[in-house]
């Protein structure tokens, strides 16, 4: 995962890269929330439109940001998904949560 | 309904370390290729066989290390079988642990691996026993290029 990871005017943005499984998400994560607790952002962006692969270890880690930021009352935005990724986020009950945004047609 | 003949298989054993998941269902998926899958299939694949080979090696061996046996087998009919089998710890109540967002696996874990596998297969059977081990089989229907 060559992830991109940037912060600018109380966001976060992120950009995931390639499989993000459960052996990519450990590091991630930590990656993830040091920035989120340097930063304290309004909002965090999770982009996945390079993600090529991903299970559920990739709900797990949304989840868990999810729970992180809202103790500081930030917002999570997850975008780039693809119909599958969309599914199963919504499995997850974080459509009510959190905005999901499905990336657009034909990518 | 009687099985179709079993024209192909492969066994694959795995020490369980993280590292090896991606392998695994890269694996698969390769000897399912000789189905000729669509994408839409051979996706659904990968990650099935990830959801089941990653759960034998966070909670199966979550103590310690420990082998992760994966059998596939194609039949006539052009289903496609695989099963992930661990000798780990076993599950107390599968039905419990089947339930959509049930987890034992801490912050982390989003308790959605048995409904994903589920969704994107045709049938899973779960097989476990507490201290001996958990067998998961998965079955899937490849109607190829055409269908997806
Ligand atoms: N191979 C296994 N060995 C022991 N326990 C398992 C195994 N697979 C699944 N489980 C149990 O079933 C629960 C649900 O699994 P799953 O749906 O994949 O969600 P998650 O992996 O996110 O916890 C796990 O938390 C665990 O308690
Ligand atoms: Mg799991």
């Amino acid at each position: 995962m060559a992830t991109e990871l940037y912060t600018a005017n109380n966001a976060v943005t992120v950009r995931l890269e390639g499989e993000l499984d459960h052996h990519a998400a450990g590091p991630l994560r930590d990656r993830i929330d040091e920035a989120i607790m340097k930063a304290r952002p309004d909002v965090l962006t999770l982009d996945f439109g390079n993600v090529s692969f991903m299970d559920s270890s990739a709900v797990g880690l949304v989840m868990g940001r999810f729970k992180l930021l809202s103790a500081m009352k930030g917002k999570l935005e997850v975008v780039g998904l693809s119909p599958t990724a969309y599914r199963m986020m919504e499995l997850s009950g974080l459509k009510t949560l959190a905005k999901l945004e499905m990336k657009p047609r034909g990518n | 309904m009687p099985k179709a003949m079993l024209i192909n298989e492969m066994k694959l054993e795995l020490e369980s370390r993280s590292i090896n998941e991606s392998f695994a269902r890269a694996t698969v998926a390769a000897f399912c290729s000789q189905l000729d899958p669509s994408l839409e299939e051979l996706s659904d694949i990968k990650t099935a066989v990830s959801e089941a080979v990653t759960n034998a090696i966070v909670h199966g061996y979550a103590e310690k290390t420990g082998k992760v046996y994966i059998t596939a087998r194609i039949y006539a009919d052009g289903m496609f079988e695989v099963a992930v089998k661990d000798k780990g710890c076993g599950i107390p109540d599968i039905a419990k642990a089947r339930e959509p967002l049930f987890t034992t696996g801490g912050a982390d874990r989003a308790g959605l691996g048995f409904a994903v596998m589920e969704s994107f297969t045709d049938k899973l059977n779960v097989r476990s026993a507490v201290g001996k081990g958990t067998t998961v089989t998965m079955r899937k229907k490849i109607t190829g290029k055409s269908g997806g």
